[in-house]
């Protein structure tokens, strides 16, 4: 092993800091243009989505750190300080996202589908028996309260785990890797439940009237698989610019594995939703799917399949697609974009229905935002050593071979 | 340099400091080869009582129909699907420890899987016998398969999910079966190497011309992980089809989307409870501690934490949205089964199911072999009433509240079902009796890398890097195995 430079660390060079900035700039424009050229619930729409899709990577990045220690994994350890620098961003992603949220609730541009005090107000005529009995949930300080408070318990949780590795690397020793391990467990049971409300909220919400248990784990899902793919691509950039050499075909291999085993898990996810769903029949449910069969989004509907299901399945059937760097790198890509296009499908319709698009706007704001986390991961990333040098699995991981 | 390295922290998968490669095949052929112990026979007249039991009680149904059990028209699902999905769901943790962890590469895998899986196969078996019980016809059970009969038009409905059930259970104890058979070979093999007369004749025949060379070994391991890549989605797909015999309906409580994975969740939770209640009396009965250790028995209660809470969770969800959909037959159907006429079913689910494996946090409890059983069989009973409570609390009060009935179980619901566990049992003896209980090939894999032997040399002679701190968790690790070998200190 005495190849690596065990010591090496990330820095994060002018032109990385270059494009960071110019897509930022790109974001920020075209927030500024989608705001005044009378589009502000899409800009707001896009807003949402972009928000909410990298603190899912955040999140991704924590739940990952916080498995590897329950599950006593060692293979990734020589990564992990990727992930770790993910859910490094969390606070941040979480200041924009509650942000987003609080200006559009108050703007009137998002979740009018309940932020309406006529609606619960039973001598208004817009009076809503179903809306006003889910007020209890439903009301501006509790949902705004509530997702902050998660955030701020689930970035609380990202510093600790991250200032326990950080600190391991100074003094050796198993006492910092123990505290891990049990805190990753005590997160990953708040996250359990807290994970759930917070999409049925942010998301769910967008369409007040409609509910399905499995929603809340068809967004972990997209989360999870959005992540491992964001995670991966992550890694294969850098390692073409010469860093985590270390990094093994093996090790992509097992990444792979998991973005393949998940991409299959998100579809069980979303046929099991689906087909209980349009076999039971019920109004009030298939509403949900009908909204996304009509107003041009059918084709989108059934190219989420082809891109989040069939595409991935097939490239990563083989074992040689999974330990091939160009290959992973290409399909992480796709799969990064399609569960972009699986929030739109989720946030649209409920949000600008018909009037739904694809140009300026949905494509800068999605550069803003992977300038903003590109720049803060990135920070995060080179503040620490690559690898976290006393973790007692690192021997494993560098060993890693299968 | 080895491609391969295992961190020093990692808990032994074979402890004792005597262990050889012989030893490991003396110990774990010992039961199949020496006449059955005293506890063994109990055990099998017990079993065998209930299998009688059994008999006597399916052919009064079988003769009567099934107006012998408790049902009525309101409830016309009751003990018979409670116990099919309770046996069903069994069986899936052994294909979850077979093939799942074999794709995670899991080591402490090899030596549960051979009795899980065997666990698997009887509890399919029992599941089985339920389906074809409730049908009241069972001389023509065959007409959920699509063949053609002389009936004229009657086909199959696809549209189904009951059929699909006979289409993935059938499937998926296939497969299982195989897998299973597939990793027996090299055990039976080596029975048969030792074995004399009749004995070897028959274990020649039941090893299919096994002869060890490196191509059969080769193709061993690739038929393994082909058949474990298979039996993963199997698995997932039968409990995920067995919820949907609930979730495609319009009953509330039952239609409800987060059922398939729920479902699955469970089913690996209560698996876990069975191979955890059946496997810490025999490593203690058949003196395989040195093979199923505490390791093992820790991991497997993590497993059940992790798939209890994810039950829990789920619970927590179903309510939250029977609320959150302001559905008020939704709500009536959850507010029922917390506080209708079968509070205590639905209580009896949530401690036996959510609060107490909750225990399991405490290492003192995970790592405690009487709680731990005591627990198991915690779960198996709260599993059970949760399928109970899933299916009767959600059909006796239905739209119509003219028709609201309670079900009460007949003499013939009960024997049964106590009857199916005799059936199990029968099987599982007999197979401790004939088979090798442990996979002594894959176990034999662990010895040079997992085993304290070789940890404790590791340390020993300088090799492993022991981090500061660990050193006294070591020790503790093995305080076991120094009492029983003093001259090792």
């Amino acid at each position: 092993m005495a190849n690596f430079d065990l010591n090496q660390r990330y820095e994060f060079s002018a032109g990385a800091k270059r494009w960071s900035i110019i897509l930022l700039a790109i974001g920020i424009l075209s927030v500024g243009y989608g705001l005044f050229s009378g589009h502000a619930e899409r800009t707001f729409a896009n807003l949402l989505l972009n928000s909410y899709y990298i603190t899912g990577l955040c999140m991704a990045g924590l739940f990952f750190i916080a498995v590897q220690y329950v599950a006593n994994a060692g293979w990734a350890t020589a990564l992990i300080r990727i992930p770790s620098a993910f859910s490094a961003v969390l606070p941040w992603a979480g200041l924009v996202l509650v942000a987003v949220i609080v200006s559009g609730l108050y703007t009137h541009n998002l979740y009018h589908h309940w932020a309406d005090p006529d609606l619960v107000n039973p001598n208004s005529p817009k009076f809503d028996k179903l809306i006003e009995g889910k007020s209890a949930l439903l009301n501006l300080p509790v949902f705004i309260g509530s997702i902050t408070g998660f955030l701020i318990i689930w970035s609380l949780f990202s510093r600790m785990l991250r200032s326990y590795s950080t600190k391991e690397d100074q003094i050796a020793g198993i006492g910092m890797h123990d505290k891990s391990v049990k805190f990753s467990a005590i997160f990953l049971v708040i996250f359990g439940f807290t994970s759930a409300i917070f999409a049925f909220q942010v998301i769910m919400s967008l369409e007040a009237h409609w509910f399905s248990t499995m929603f809340a784990w068809y967004n972990f899902a997209a989360l999870w698989v959005s992540g491992l793919s964001a995670i991966t691509l992550t890694l294969i950039i850098l390692r073409e610019q010469g860093y985590f050499t270390w990094i093994n075909d093996s090790h992509l291999h097992d990444l792979g594995k998991f973005v393949f085993a998940f991409s299959v898990f998100w579809t069980y996810i979303w046929f099991s939703q689906f087909l209980l769903i349009y076999y039971a029949n019920m109004p009030e449910e298939t509403i949900y799917f009908k909204h996304r069969m009509e107003n041009g989004y059918l084709p989108l509907f059934w190219l989420n399949l082809i891109i989040n299901f069939v595409l991935p399945l097939l490239i990563l059937m083989t074992r040689d697609a999974k330990r091939n760097f160009k290959t992973m790198k290409i399909v992480t890509i796709i799969l990064l974009a399609g569960h972009w296009l699986d929030y739109y499908i989720m946030i649209m319709p409920g949000t600008v229905g018909a009037e739904h698009g694809f140009g300026i706007i949905e494509i800068g704001t999605t550069a803003g935002f992977i300038g903003l986390f590109m720049w803060i991961m990135l920070t995060s990333l080179s503040k620490a050593a690559l690898v976290p040098k006393n973790h007692p699995y690192l021997e494993e991981s560098l060993h890693h071979d299968i | 340099m080895s491609s391969h390295h295992e961190s020093i922290i990692r808990e032994p998968l074979i402890t004792g400091t005597d262990i050889t490669y012989n030893k490991i095949t003396e110990d774990v052929c010992a039961p199949v080869e020496r006449m059955p112990s005293k506890a063994w026979w109990i055990g099998f007249t017990v079993a065998v009582l209930g299998l009688v039991l059994w008999l006597v009680a399916v052919g009064y149904t079988f003769w009567t129909g099934i107006g012998a059990w408790g049902l009525n028209k309101t409830v016309g699902w009751a003990w018979d699907i409670t116990n099919f999905v309770w046996w069903v769901g069994i069986g899936h943790a052994g294909t979850l420890i077979s093939a799942i962890l074999l794709l995670f590469r899991q080591s402490w895998r090899n030596s549960i899987n051979r009795s899980a899986e065997a666990m698997t196969i009887f509890a399919v078996i029992c599941a089985a016998s339920f389906i074809v019980a409730h049908m009241g016809r069972p001389w023509v059970a065959y007409w959920p398969l699509p063949l053609p009969n002389q009936f004229g038009s009657l086909w199959v409905n696809f549209n189904s999910p009951l059929v699909w059930d006979v289409f993935a259970i059938s499937t998926y104890f296939s497969v299982s079966l195989v897998f299973w058979y597939t990793g027996l070979l090299p055990d039976i093999a080596t029975i048969r190497d030792r074995a004399t007369g009749l004995r070897r004749r028959i274990y020649s025949i039941l090893s299919f011309g096994w002869n060890g060379s490196a191509k059969t070994w080769q193709r061993f391991e690739a038929v393994s992980l082909i058949l474990a890549g298979v039996s993963t989605p199997l698995v997932l797909s039968v409990h995920t089809i067995v919820s949907m015999d609930f979730a495609t309906s319009i009953v509330p409580g039952w239609h409800t989307t987060i059922f398939p994975p729920y479902f699955v969740a469970g089913a690996i939770f209560s698996g876990f409870a069975m191979v955890q209640t059946l496997l810490l009396i025999a490593r203690k009965v058949l003196n395989f501690e040195n093979y199923i250790t505490m390791a093992h028995i820790e991991s497997m209660n993590k497993i059940i934490i992790l798939t209890g809470s994810i039950v829990g969770v789920a619970y927590g969800t179903e309510f939250f949205i029977a609320w959150y959909s302001g559905v008020q037959y939704e709500q009536y159907a959850f507010i029922n089964r917390a506080t209708g006429p079968y509070w205590w079913a639905y209580w009896s689910m949530i401690t036996c199911n959510v609060i107490s494996p909750q225990l399991f946090w405490f290492k003192k409890i995970r790592t405690s072999i009487v709680a731990s059983w005591v627990l198991s069989i915690f779960v198996n009973i709260g599993m059970w009433f949760e399928r109970f409570v899933i299916i009767v609390t959600s059909l006796h009060r239905d739209y119509l509240p003219s028709s609201w009935a309670m079900f009460y179980p007949t003499w013939v619901d009960v024997a049964i079902f106590i009857g199916s566990l005799g059936l199990f049992f029968t099987l599982f003896l007999l197979f401790l009796r004939v088979l090798p209980a442990i996979a002594m090939a894959e176990v034999k894999l662990l010895l040079k890398g997992n085993s304290e032997m070789s940890k404790r040399k590791l340390i020993a002679d300088g090799h492993a890097k022991v981090p500061e701190g660990f050193t006294n968790r070591i020790v503790i690790a093995t305080t076991a195995t120094i009492k029983n070998d003093k001259k090792d200190e």
